[in-house]
């Protein structure tokens, strides 16, 4: 850490080729706080960095066995001991009838969970990000690619850390204030 | 077979067959899509004809409140209905605004689990068709009740009442099916917008359209770590939607087919609703996207490649409704059964008998016209079949509905059915709620998935050395 005030500095890419590329130099030079942006999902980009395994899918499944577990135990409940109705002398717990609402609550849970577990493991909504001040960074929306090495990682050093990303196949290389 | 050479940057990546369009115009890079299509929303200014369109349908949501107003303030009673047809067109109008959702969903979901890329420039307009369809059909077993202020009785709360909802009955399936059918759209449809928004709050001028795509951007910024959890939620929603959709209309025929009535209880109606759905769902695309890409000039995104596979859907699925036609004829007269014979029989030859030919026409005979290739390649030819389409998926349903219901087991219990001028009035009036809110999502956001446009890009892909070293 040199400088409290920075946040890392930033390389800007116009193909993914180079991103990726500059990606799995960084990681193998030893830089692990880093992050890649780019304008559409670019799976190689996350597996260059580090990040190949998210935790969205068990989070989806859980949601998704709870939906199912809550939908069927609702109707059983309701049909044993809340309010237990005779209708043509049918067992009470006719669980075939009971199957599509349990389907239902397991499809909306899990898609809830998908959703909301994406978003809070990726800490959004999130207003403000230091990234946000790099002047060029809306192009990340647009048609360019990013690499930013963060201040806070072991090997960061604000001149050497700026030198290797120069060395790479960036056009601009800038640092970004916290 | 012509051979495109994947190297130059201004083609698509795939191989054409000869004379095939491509799926976006070769000449396209990551600039001009993104501008291409932000433009349309936020530099270009409003159109006279957009003015005229959306004043057009807003005025006919009016007639939709209006008609509301005074079916609550009278009851139902303002309706065609009387028993024996108890159910008229608040069910026809719900099982065809459910349906037509359904073919939004389709593209979205099942379309990207089977990798098509002809999805990407489609699926967006497709979804919000799907989610305003959905909202037009939840309106009318909300008023159909009689005494909608107590709808919220049909969810299972803890109340004073110590009541509780029969869950053995299909109509509170519909319920929960309708309901998370619509909650998960809307997520699909959200979470496929959050990047684009971020694009969006990148590219906006004024600083009040600035915040407000800020603020549903949720300060995305496109980290790799998060499109990696984002790709990962989206491929896992489509997949729950996928057999989500196919319950729907499933459930929806179960409020036909799990009742006991002639012409209603049979095996071959949740398939055949289901491919009824798509069927009138592609129909829907193909009634928005061949006047967008005309007004919008997105020709080169929504190419006529997607109008032929579009076309080509809706062939296949309308052979699958042909057949359950067909099976229902048959099963009638092969039952051996004399009630569900003489549905047949007085829907063939009844007082209603014009309701089915002309459903035969429209939904079998007439769109057999896009076996021929030229008709898929006519975008006019192709609106005038989805319309007639459209049409006669509205007739399918009531048909099912009304000649099932209107000649009851006895002949002193007869009926007839004839729709009052306030059904009329609330059926348009739903198209109006329907396409004022197409013509507002047009305006304000990106009716073409940005992000996924990129990805048809060759130059988006990385090249073998890099992705191949490891």
């Amino acid at each position: 850490m040199t400088e409290p005030t920075l946040h890392g500095v930033i390389a800007e890419f116009v193909t993914p080729d180079g991103l990726v590329d500059a990606c799995k130099k960084a990681r193998a030079a030893g830089y692990r706080r880093m992050d890649a942006y780019t304008p559409y999902p670019l799976e190689e980009a996350a597996d260059a960095i580090g990040f190949e395994k998210t935790q969205v899918p068990l989070l989806t499944l859980c949601g998704g066995i709870l939906g199912g577990l809550s939908g069927f135990g609702l109707q059983y409940w309701t049909n044993m001991s809340a309010y237990p109705m005779n209708i043509g002398g049918r067992p009470l717990n006719s669980w075939p009838s009971f199957i599509i609402i349990t389907f239902e609550l397991t499809i909306l849970f899990a898609g809830i969970t998908a959703v909301v577990g994406m978003l809070m493991l990726s800490g959004l909504p999130q207003p403000y990000h230091p990234i946000f001040n790099h002047p060029r960074f809306s192009a990340a929306s647009r048609d360019r690619f990013f690499l930013c090495i963060e201040a806070d990682d072991e090997k960061f050093d604000r001149e050497e850390t700026t030198r290797f990303l120069q060395a790479t196949d960036a056009v601009d290389v800038a640092e970004v204030a916290d | 077979m012509e051979q495109v050479p994947e190297t130059n940057a201004s083609t698509t990546l795939e191989r054409l067959l000869p004379g095939q369009a491509a799926v976006l115009t070769p000449g396209h890079t990551l600039e001009t899509i993104t501008d291409k299509i932000v433009s349309i929303v936020l530099r270009r200014p409003v159109t006279l004809g957009w003015v005229g369109g959306f004043a057009f349908f807003f005025g006919l949501l009016n007639l939709l409140l209006f008609a509301m107003c005074y079916l609550f303030y009278r009851g139902v009673g303002i309706w065609g209905i009387n028993i024996p047809v108890g159910w008229g067109f608040a069910i026809i109008n719900f099982v065809w605004w459910v349906g037509i959702g359904h073919a939004g969903t389709l593209i979205s979901a099942i379309l990207l689990l089977l990798k098509q890329g002809w999805r990407n420039s489609i699926n967006r307009f497709a979804e919000a068709m799907t989610l305003f369809a959905v909202a037009c059909a939840g309106v009318f077993p909300l008023i159909h009740t009689g005494r909608p202020w107590l709808a919220y009785w049909l969810f299972p709360y803890p109340n004073t009442m110590g009541v509780w909802p029969q869950f053995r009955s299909p109509l509170l399936w519909d319920v929960f099916a309708v309901s998370t059918y619509a909650t998960i759209s809307a997520l699909f449809w959200f979470v496929g917008l959050i990047p684009d928004l971020a694009t969006f709050r990148d590219q906006a001028q004024n600083p009040v359209a600035k915040t407000i795509y800020g603020l549903l951007a949720l300060g995305w910024r496109g980290s790799a770590r998060h499109w990696k959890r984002y790709e990962s939620a989206y491929i896992l929603l489509a997949g729950l939607a996928t057999p989500l959709v196919l319950s729907v209309h499933t459930v929806v025929s179960f409020d036909f087919a799990v009742s006991i009535l002639p012409g209603w209880h049979t095996t071959v109606f949740p398939p055949y609703f289901v491919a009824g759905a798509i069927y009138s769902g592609f129909a829907m695309v193909l009634v928005l996207a061949i006047p967008i890409r005309r007004f919008y000039g997105v020709q080169d995104m929504i190419t006529m490649r997607h109008l032929d596979n579009a076309a080509k859907v809706m062939l296949g699925t309308g052979l699958i409704v042909a057949y359950g036609y067909m099976m229902e004829a048959f099963y009638a007269y092969y039952s051996g059964n004399i009630y569900e014979f003489f549905v047949l029989k007085n829907r063939m030859i009844g007082p209603l008998a014009w309701s089915y030919w002309c459903l035969i026409l429209f939904n079998i005979l007439i769109p057999q016209m896009l076996w021929i290739r030229k008709v898929r390649l006519n975008p006019v030819m192709l609106f005038g079949t989805s319309l007639i389409i459209l049409l006669g998926m509205w007739l399918e349903r009531f048909v099912i509905i009304v000649t099932s219901l209107h000649r009851d087991f006895l002949p002193s219990s007869w009926g007839m059915y004839v729709a009052t001028r306030w059904d009329y009035a609330i059926f348009v009036g739903t198209l109006g709620l329907f396409f004022s809110a197409m013509f507002l999502f047009v305006r304000l956001m990106p009716m073409i998935t940005i992000f996924e446009m990129r990805m048809l890009l060759p130059q988006s892909k990385l090249s073998e050395e890099v992705s191949a070293h490891d």
